[in-house]
């Protein structure tokens, strides 16, 4: 789940201070009090059922998240010696040109997928939330996409792009009179059309949540707008969209964290081109590790990444405090 | 469920100035969904077993030449392996539902039912992985299946690198330990009181408990690991363990369209049928992350 910056619960033990004279004893039966605690609470079941999420979380996640901070650190290669040097991948990826191009491809994608991708799932879940007993029907439709895996999609889209006037989308663009268009062919159109197939792969997901959301409003809220003369339109106004304004916002943040960190599109797409116009940040972490095998490099840029997201996501959360009515 | 009614009343739906554009909104919207969500699946099902001049010519005409070839899809099964491949996937797909079931389910118990001492510090531990970005453990991550801390094992080429990682999940601990939060208390004290013991109480009591959650998560992961692509690709360098999703662009580079295309509508084929046969607890399982996240 990418997400980040949000504060974690912190574990505080409070003991009951003992007054000076019965310290000693108290101390003495606070002991006791525990060894007796920990052999009911801290007993073996407890510790053999913890093994396996320990070992996991400890080898699959707490511990590549901490070699991502040394690495970014360091320089590896995986055949020299493991080398310490500072801030030298930062300043390496700093001043690499194409982490400028990539990171302005990257925030071009999300604003792109924010203006044509968060608006349609909001405005569609709204409309399904009112039809009730049939929605399931037009869910199921809208979740069709996501459930199609990403691959069979690109590789079907890239077919549906053929730039050739006779292409699927050009042929039903021609019917109108539009086009022929280059689609991914061209370094201007390269991006919205990755865009319109990640909005497409992605609006079902967004439309279910939502949903979820608005199934939960009680039907006394409109009720009660209603008699107080509430229209249609007010009623969606003042009851439906405050409703939702808590899972908006964490979609908003979501679906910019998400799309920050594309990849599977541009690399199957277009492999970054044409002219480095749908190179993303995430493609030149993966160029740089597994095509040029600079591990220090591509971990420096990903810590850049996280970072950004944290400072993001804690600005969005400072922002919007107070707006978040759960 | 509270929703016997929504923004528009029972009276409102009975006025034609509501009525009239509801109905053709309902409509509209439907034939754009139908379009969106079947189109390219109908699509793709007509393309699969045309020849490929009638898909790139004229991809909308029905099947312009008048043939029909069938044989492309036992075509694309065998010569392009698509049978196998699947195979693959299916493999990597059950064992990962599998480990993730394990772990968060025996993490969900000792943090919502036994709770020791340090059950707290093991759950923050948990959850702050949840606001970690996943990319800052990609490459760590992969030379970490290259070769595993203290047991110096190489686990690309193996299934277990793409059935332990997934199971690092912090959201499927979540939703799991929610759940058994949700069990009354006095069973697990009647269940003491009658002599079971912490093992009993897990295998007779909280599982058979907690299927709908467990389903939900199997479904979940199954699904993720039938869509995951970068990593497969990377820990699987050996095309006889590869996924259906690594082997297809592969595939798409050497074939002739008809076969690429129907290989295409096979791989689609099995996660839309799983889909539409679970589509209640898919729905529900969706829903439920939309709930963790607020």
């Amino acid at each position: 789940m990418p997400s980040s910056g949000a504060e974690l619960p912190t574990t505080t033990t409070t003991r009951p201070t003992g007054v000076p004279v019965t310290r000693r004893a108290a101390g003495a039966r606070r002991r006791l009090n525990r060894l007796h605690l920990q052999r009911v609470r801290n007993g073996l079941p407890a510790v053999a059922f913890a093994v396996p999420v320990l070992l996991i979380f400890l080898v699959f996640s707490w511990g590549p998240i901490v070699r991502g901070l040394v690495m970014s650190l360091q320089q590896t290669n995986l055949i020299d010696p493991v080398k310490w040097v500072g801030l030298e991948n930062f300043r390496y990826v700093l001043t690499d040109p194409a982490v400028g191009q990539a990171s302005l491809n990257t925030l071009w994608f999300t604003l792109l997928a924010l203006l044509f991708g968060f608006p349609v799932p909001v405005l569609l879940a709204m409309f399904l939330s009112e039809l009730r007993g049939k929605s399931w029907l037009y869910s199921t439709l809208a979740y069709l996409p996501v459930i199609t895996p990403p691959v069979v999609a690109i590789l079907l889209w890239r077919f549906f792009y053929d730039p050739s006037p006779s292409g699927m989308f050009n042929t039903i663009l021609g019917a109108v009179g539009l086009g022929p268009f280059p689609w991914l062919d061209s370094p201007s159109s390269a991006m919205p059309s990755i865009v319109l197939e990640a909005t497409w792969a992605g609006a079902g997901n967004a439309v279910i949540i939502y949903l979820a959301a608005l199934t939960s409003v009680r039907a006394d809220l409109y009720e009660a707008a209603e008699l107080d003369g509430a229209g249609v339109g007010r009623r969606v106004w003042h009851v439906m969209l405050p409703h939702l304004r808590g899972v908006l916002l964490l979609m908003l943040l979501l679906q910019v964290i998400g799309t920050m960190q594309l990849f599977t599109e541009p690399l199957l797409f277009t492999g970054g081109g044409p002219q480095g116009s749908t190179m993303t940040i995430l493609l030149l972490i993966y160029n740089y590790a597994f095509v040029n095998g600079d591990y220090g490099a591509a971990t420096a840029l990903s810590v850049l990444l996280a970072l950004a997201l944290a400072v993001l996501s804690a600005g969005f959360q400072f922002a919007t405090r107070g707006w978040s009515t759960e | 469920m509270s929703g016997e009614r929504g923004a528009l009343s029972v009276t409102d739906r009975k006025l034609t100035r509501v009525r009239l554009p509801f109905v053709i909104g309902q409509v509209v919207v439907l034939i754009g969904l139908l379009i969106a969500g079947l189109g390219p699946l109908l699509w793709l099902l007509k393309a699969a077993i045309s020849p490929t001049q009638d898909s790139i010519r004229s991809p909308l005409a029905w099947f312009p030449s008048g043939e029909v070839q069938w044989q492309n899809l036992s075509t694309a099964w065998q010569q392009g392996h698509i049978g196998y491949y699947l195979g693959n996937t299916a493999i990597i797909a059950a064992g990962t539902a599998f480990t993730s079931l394990i772990v968060c389910t025996t993490a969900g118990y000792v943090l919502s039912v036994l709770r020791p001492r340090w059950g707290p510090l093991l759950s923050a531990g948990i959850l702050a992985t949840l606001f970690v970005p996943h990319i800052v453990s990609l490459v760590p991550l992969y030379l970490t299946v290259l070769k595993v801390p203290v047991l110096h094992a190489n686990l690309t080429n193996t299934f277990w690198a793409v059935w332990l990682p997934p199971a690092a999940s912090a959201f499927n601990v979540l939703i799991v330990k929610r759940f058994f939060d949700g069990i009354p208390r006095e069973y697990f004290e009647a269940a003491r009181i009658d002599g079971a013991g912490s093992i009993r109480v897990f295998t007779s009591l909280v599982l058979p408990l907690s299927r709908p959650i467990l389903g939900v998560v199997v479904l979940l992961s199954i699904i993720s690991s039938w869509k995951d692509y970068l990593w497969p690709l990377l820990v699987l360098t050996n095309p006889d363990l590869q996924p259906v999703s690594v082997a297809l662009p592969k595939i798409a580079k050497v074939t002739e369209l008809n076969i690429q295309l129907a290989g295409l509508f096979l791989a689609l084929l099995i996660p839309v049928a799983l889909f539409l046969v679970f589509q209640r607890a898919f729905l529900r399982g969706v829903g439920l992350s939309g709930g963790i996240k607020a």
